[in-house]
């Protein structure tokens, strides 16, 4: 007999016995279903979280700080200069490895923005290079950045997140028309500042797409509404990092940044605090040319850093390896306990199968034996229950993929996060595998029960 | 050389320490194109016998030539292989495939036998026209008549061209007219040549048969009994009790 007859001759069964044959399926439908689905899950839980960790520069950079001075060089405190400008100009031409440098100020106490009558406080307010754009991978939407000669006069310029806009000027309108502050003066701390740029509004993928979706549907209800007199008032949901879903929290500390040249901060700001070291600096952001030379780049800062602080250890590194590696282990432990559900409810299934065919052969004892008679041999049969076994699992595979699907939709219209949950061909490929697998485990024993079946007794059987 | 050879064939089978000889030492030759009718008792072991010659169970001792081929010791799936080519197998309660319709229920074979489906269809349109069923072809079993079925289950057993033709109480089933019918269907292939064994309870059907094999306790009979084999029905060599078809 050969294969396309065994295919045939299986599919028959199945017709022959619809409402049990979906009832097996549907054993099968759940495991694959739950399988591509939470694969799906995790895998846009992943590129939420690795969207978070490149929206603040990724794996490059590394950020020098100043700590206090550890406990054997406590006699030492006194000579502690903390990160400074001086370790700037030496990493810059000691350091091959960095690609980008970037120090900036952040004072002490979070300074009082104000303007057009309102005030707010933010913590992302810091003084730095023309270069911090780049490295914290910002990008101008209105206006422009300050320039190295705006730093060098101490020009009070700044250049403000759209978070920062929402709050003082008011967020955009649900038409998506807004308010570009460009040119307007700002109060920081009292002192007068010219907004000359603002960032374009960050925001995840889906955010992105959600929001754009919610627009389309609005407008498509104000074009009914010309005609229509029952639309109801409209709800205002402005989509500022304040109000409403906050989103990626990362893409929310960028909206809320507020950024003016090094000097001006420390003309304005740090010179005239007497206790403060003037040439004292917050945070250095470096870019490593090759994250594949991190633990290179670290050992030469290190060395650098050293020298200018005169053996005095009081900086540190922080990168963001530590972050990368919570997400491989939030994901490690997320597909182990995934596929622990996904394979259990295969397993179920495929039990569900074997249950089944085994029902199936021992009320068709007479009919094997009556092939049999006809010239099946042992073979023969045990190719028809395999293949019996294996079209009702590979239909439940197909339907479990079209119910992935499906769920995936759902899930993603539901919460259109950028955690959206992403099908992936690699994850159908692998649950269809197994379906197609399990269908062959669970048929082995009925099969090889029926192929061994003694003729004369399976004749008389009924 | 006999198609079917005989030797001192025994089956035994062994019942909580009992041991039940179904066949105890029959030795049989079958030439080819006999028409064989096989009578006995019930439990003497004419079905034991059929199961035998007809390739469905190995004996417990002797030796089984079809062809000059032994079947004693052949494998599994030599003896599925013989079946499918060499015999064509009749049963009392039709054995046909429920789910099935007519002609895929004669295809059956056909398919073991690798045969691709324009020729399967073929040659089951055929041996249905020779059973004149060509009209059924759609029909699933449970909506044809007794004598119908059996009358698939004949086309079902030729269309292999097989050299034997085995039947185990094919009238059994069926009343007097359409037995006859049937009958008569075995008495023309019989004439074409082929080797045709039926077992039987029936004395009007041995009686048609030439010869005549009688079993008792497991043994063949040294002389038949004339009334199992309708012999006291008939004269001998007057004309058969059914009408050649
Ligand atoms: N599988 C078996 N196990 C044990 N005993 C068996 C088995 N098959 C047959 N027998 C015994 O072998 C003997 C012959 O059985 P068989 O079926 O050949 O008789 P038969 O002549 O066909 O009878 P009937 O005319 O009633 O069909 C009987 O005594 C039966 O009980
Ligand atoms: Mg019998």
């Amino acid at each position: 007999m050969n294969f396309v007859n065994a295919v045939g001759v299986g599919l028959k069964e199945i017709q022959a016995h619809p409402l049990r044959s979906l009832l097996t399926l549907f054993g099968i439908l759940l495991g694959v279903s739950a399988l591509v689905a939470m694969s799906a899950i995790i895998a846009g839980n992943e590129r939420g979280l690795k969207e978070g960790l490149t929206a603040i520069g990724g794996l490059q950079k590394v950020r020098i700080e100043a700590q206090p001075v550890p406990i054997e060089q406590r006699h030492l405190r006194d000579f502690a200069t903390g990160v400074t400008i001086q370790d700037v100009r030496a990493l810059a031409a000691g350091v091959p490895e960095i690609q980008e440098l970037a120090p900036h100020i952040r004072l002490d106490i979070p300074p009082v923005l104000s303007a057009n009558g309102k005030s707010s406080r933010t913590w992302m307010t810091a003084g730095c290079l023309p270069q911090q754009l780049e490295l914290m991978e910002h990008v101008v939407g209105h206006g422009r950045m300050f320039t190295a000669l705006d730093n060098e006069q101490a020009r009070s310029v700044c250049v403000i997140g759209t978070g920062i806009r929402d709050e003082l000027w008011g967020k955009p309108t649900d038409d998506g028309e807004e308010i570009i502050p460009v040119d307007q003066m700002i109060a920081i701390n009292g002192q007068p500042f010219k907004v000359i740029g603002m960032f374009q509004h960050y925001e995840g993928e889906q955010d992105r797409k959600a929001r754009e979706l919610a627009r389309a549907e609005r407008l498509a209800q104000r074009a009914a509404g010309a005609t229509n007199t029952l639309d109801g008032p409209k709800r205002s949901r402005g989509w500022g990092g304040g109000g409403g879903r906050r989103g990626n929290f990362s893409y929310w500390i960028k909206n809320n940044t507020v950024y003016l040249p090094l000097e001006t901060m420390r003309q304005q700001f740090i010179l005239g605090d007497t206790n403060a070291n003037p040439n004292r600096i917050t945070v250095i952001e470096a870019k490593i040319r090759d994250v594949e030379k991190l633990d290179t780049a670290l050992t030469q800062i290190r060395n650098v850093l050293m020298i200018t602080h005169r053996g005095i250890e009081d900086f540190a590194f922080r990168t963001q390896e530590d972050w990368a590696d919570r997400i491989q282990d939030t994901m490690k432990n997320a597909r182990i306990s995934g596929g622990l559900i996904a394979g259990i409810s295969l397993f179920v299934g495929g039990i569900g199968i074997m249950n089944i065919m085994l029902a199936s052969i021992s009320e068709r004892i007479r009919e094997i034996g009556i092939r049999k008679a006809v010239g099946a041999a042992g073979p023969d049969i045990f190719i028809q229950i395999i293949v019996e076994s294996v079209v009702i699992a590979g239909l439940g595979g197909l339907s479990g993929l079209a119910a992935s699907n499906a769920m995936v939709w759902v899930i993603s219209q539901l919460t259109p996060t950028e955690n959206a949950p992403i099908i992936t061909w690699p994850a159908m490929a692998v649950a269809f595998g197994f379906s197609v697998l399990i269908g062959i485990v669970a048929g082995l024993f009925p099969a090889i029960k029926a192929a061994r079946m003694n003729v004369i007794q399976a004749l008389r059987y009924d | 050389m006999a198609l079917l050879e005989l030797r001192n064939v025994s089956k035994i089978y062994h019942l909580g320490g009992e041991e039940i000889r179904a066949l105890d030492d029959v030795s049989l030759d079958l030439g080819n194109g006999e028409f064989v009718s096989i009578i006995g008792p019930s439990g003497s072991g004419k079905s034991t016998l059929m199961h035998i010659l007809g390739c469905l169970d190995t004996p417990s001792k002797g030796s089984v030539k079809l062809d000059g081929t032994e079947i004693a010791s052949a494998s599994q799936r030599e003896l599925a292989r013989i079946r499918n080519r060499t015999i064509g197998f009749v049963f009392q309660f039709f054995n046909l495939l429920p789910k099935l319709n007519v002609v895929q229920n004669v295809e059956l074979p056909m398919i073991y036998a690798g045969l691709n489906s324009r020729e399967r269809r073929e040659r089951a349109l055929q041996a249905l026209d020779l059973v004149e069923l060509g009209n059924r072809l759609k029909n699933r079993p449970s909506q044809l008549s007794g004598g119908q079925q059996q009358r698939v289950a004949i086309a079902r057993a030729l269309v292999n061209n097989p050299k034997i033709i085995l039947a185990d109480e094919p009238t059994g089933n069926l009343d007097t007219h359409t037995g006859e019918l049937i009958l008569a269907l075995f008495r023309k292939l019989a004439a074409e040549g082929r080797t045709v064994i039926l077992v039987t309870h029936n004395p009007e059907i041995a009686a048609v048969t030439p010869r005549r094999i009688e079993i008792r306790n497991g043994r063949i009979a040294d002389n038949v009994d004339r009334k199992l084999a309708g012999l006291d029905r008939i004269v001998p060599n007057a004309a058969p009790a059914v009408a050649p078809a």
